[in-house]
């Protein structure tokens, strides 16, 4: 089963103060983090893909009729808290595997090395049908 | 490593002999494996640029032995190598042996401590002779994904040295060749679910899963089981052609255009399952190849003999106490009995099956053909809302915008 673990650019639940304003060793320590557990994935044989996202100040949302040309917005956005920030895209057995990894992720370490609380949104990744007997 | 002169081709069918002529000698599964593994790997590299030798299967053998005997002088297990040392020389001019080795390379890797999520990608490098690049392919993962999937159920087979062992010892126990089937047939729907007829670089995996199982067959002609399986994989896979229309949607087994069906499959999967049922050991492989061969025999939907179905499955529910098979039971019975039949079949299934698409879409179906058009949506729509399945959803969605349109609200 594949599921897509989101993270989005909303508050997180120890409500620490944003990465910038962290000291620089606490910053190497989440980045290290995260590169080990993308590192765990991949030995288990679970990872598919793991990707972060530009900020939201280069986003743009595009809107377009198919006739016209497109209506091209530039940030900032009011909603920027709703942007996706980065995904990992998991191939397990269990939905409890998925959450199990989504726990981890969670728990990654951020200011003063405390856990950042991440909410984690986990969706399965829709797949083919089975056989019909 | 693809060489254009057919190397390719022809270690992936000289990969799995080669395994099995190392193991049969050296009774290490996953160290012949490695083995094997490296001595495709240099072939590939040597052969198109130094010529393919005499003996292909020779020169494979002789190298993955070199490597073996290298991997186990490295290693200190000291049983390892007192094996090696027991062990005929090998001084013997190598051939492919007579026998096929595919049932017992195949129990080596589906030991019941081994997922068959995890054993199924292993089968398909060390029994299909599928690179491990082809089998990330398959199931869209990266190759080093996929490497470090096989390799972690290799592990987990040499911590439980044990069961290799018994396999060697004793093959083809009922127990062993049961979980063969059944990582078999995972493997099939595997294939089945993902191929949308027109993806070409996709290795066909329910096409792999017949190769496989005719092999199996070959070697256990007499287990009416085994027939059964490969009877209701090519019953199954003979709709394949009319499973999806043109933009890969899927058409339901009654609305498929019959003309597309493979006729050849559906004879051969008739005649196997009809000569395995007469053999008088009824298993559930057989029952629902039987059930597959009933729709593969009816020209057009309305002539599908339903009464004959619904006897399978209740046959079949008492086999395996499957939620599922009462779901599909429940099915067969409104079409003999009325959609009201079917319709207190599942009021038992709430429970066993919880929330499950597929309940509330066979519900939506017979709630719909039993006049109550409003239940109906209601159900279609909880049926997609809940499906992860894609095309499904499509189809379910369809149908609940379908009924919102016919019935004024």
């Amino acid at each position: 089963m594949r599921f897509m673990l989101l993270q989005n650019y909303g508050e997180v639940e120890s409500h620490c103060a944003p990465m910038p304003e962290w000291k620089p060793e606490d910053i190497a320590a989440h980045i290290e983090f995260q590169h080990a557990l993308n590192r765990e994935l991949v030995e288990r044989g679970e990872l598919v893909d793991a990707q972060g996202l530009a900020g939201p100040e280069v986003a743009k949302f595009v809107v377009c009729d198919g006739q016209s040309p497109p209506v091209i917005t530039d940030g900032p956005f009011p909603e920027s808290k709703e942007l996706l920030a980065g995904y990992r895209l998991v191939d397990v057995e269990t939905l409890d595997r998925a959450i199990e990894i989504a726990a981890a992720a969670s728990a990654a370490p951020g200011h003063d090395g405390a856990p950042i609380l991440q909410p984690i949104e986990v969706r399965q990744v829709m797949s083919a049908p089975d056989p019909e007997v | 490593m693809s060489t254009g002169d057919g190397t390719e081709e022809l270690l992936r069918r000289l990969g799995p002999q080669v395994l099995g002529a190392l193991v049969r000698r050296h009774r290490d599964f996953t160290s012949a494996e490695d083995a094997t593994q490296e001595a495709l790997l240099a072939a590939a590299t040597q052969w198109p640029r130094d010529g393919r030798p005499q003996n292909p299967f020779a020169w494979l053998t002789q190298v993955a032995t070199r490597r073996l005997v290298d991997e186990v002088r490295r290693d200190d297990a000291r049983r390892r190598r007192e094996d090696l040392v027991a062990a005929p020389s090998g001084d013997e001019a190598p051939a492919p042996g007579g026998q096929d080795d595919t049932l017992l390379l195949m129990e080596l890797c589906c030991p019941s401590s081994l997922s068959p999520a995890s054993a199924i990608p292993l089968a398909l490098r060390a029994v299909g002779g599928l690179s491990t690049r082809e089998i990330a392919a398959a199931f869209l993962v990266p190759e080093a994904t996929m490497a470090q999937r096989i390799s972690r159920a290799k592990a987990r087979i040499r911590a439980d040295g044990l069961a290799a062992q018994d396999v060697l010892d004793d093959p083809h126990q009922p127990e062993r060749v049961a979980s063969v089937s059944h990582v078999l047939y995972l493997l099939f729907n595997e294939g089945y679910a993902t191929s949308t007829g027109g993806d070409l670089t996709r290795t066909d995996l329910s096409g792999e899963a017949i190769r496989l199982t005719r092999a199996v067959r070959a070697e256990r002609p007499d287990d009416p089981e085994v027939a059964g399986l490969l009877a209701l994989m090519l019953l199954t896979d003979a709709w394949r052609p009319a499973r999806t229309g043109p933009d890969g949607e899927l058409v339901p087994l009654a609305d498929q255009d019959r003309t597309r069906w493979d006729q050849a499959l559906i004879t051969e999967g008739l005649a196997l399952v009809t000569e395995a049922l007469g053999r008088g050991s009824m298993g559930p492989y057989q029952v629902q190849a039987a059930i597959a061969g009933l729709h593969g025999q009816a020209g057009r939907a309305e002539d599908t003999d339903w009464s004959q179905i619904l006897v399978l499955y209740g046959l079949l529910e008492r086999m395996t106490a499957n939620p599922m098979v009462t779901l599909n039971r429940a099915v067969a019975a409104a079409m003999v009995e009325g959609p009201d039949a079917g319709l207190d079949l599942l009021d038992g299934l709430d429970q066993r099956l919880g929330d499950h698409a597929r309940l509330h879409a066979v519900r939506a179906h017979l709630l719909e053909r039993a006049g109550h058009p409003e239940a109906a949506i209601v159900e279609f729509r909880a049926a997609a809302a809940r499906t992860a399945n894609q095309r499904e959803q499509q189809f379910l969605t369809l149908q609940a915008a379908r009924l919102a349109r016919q019935t004024p609200s």
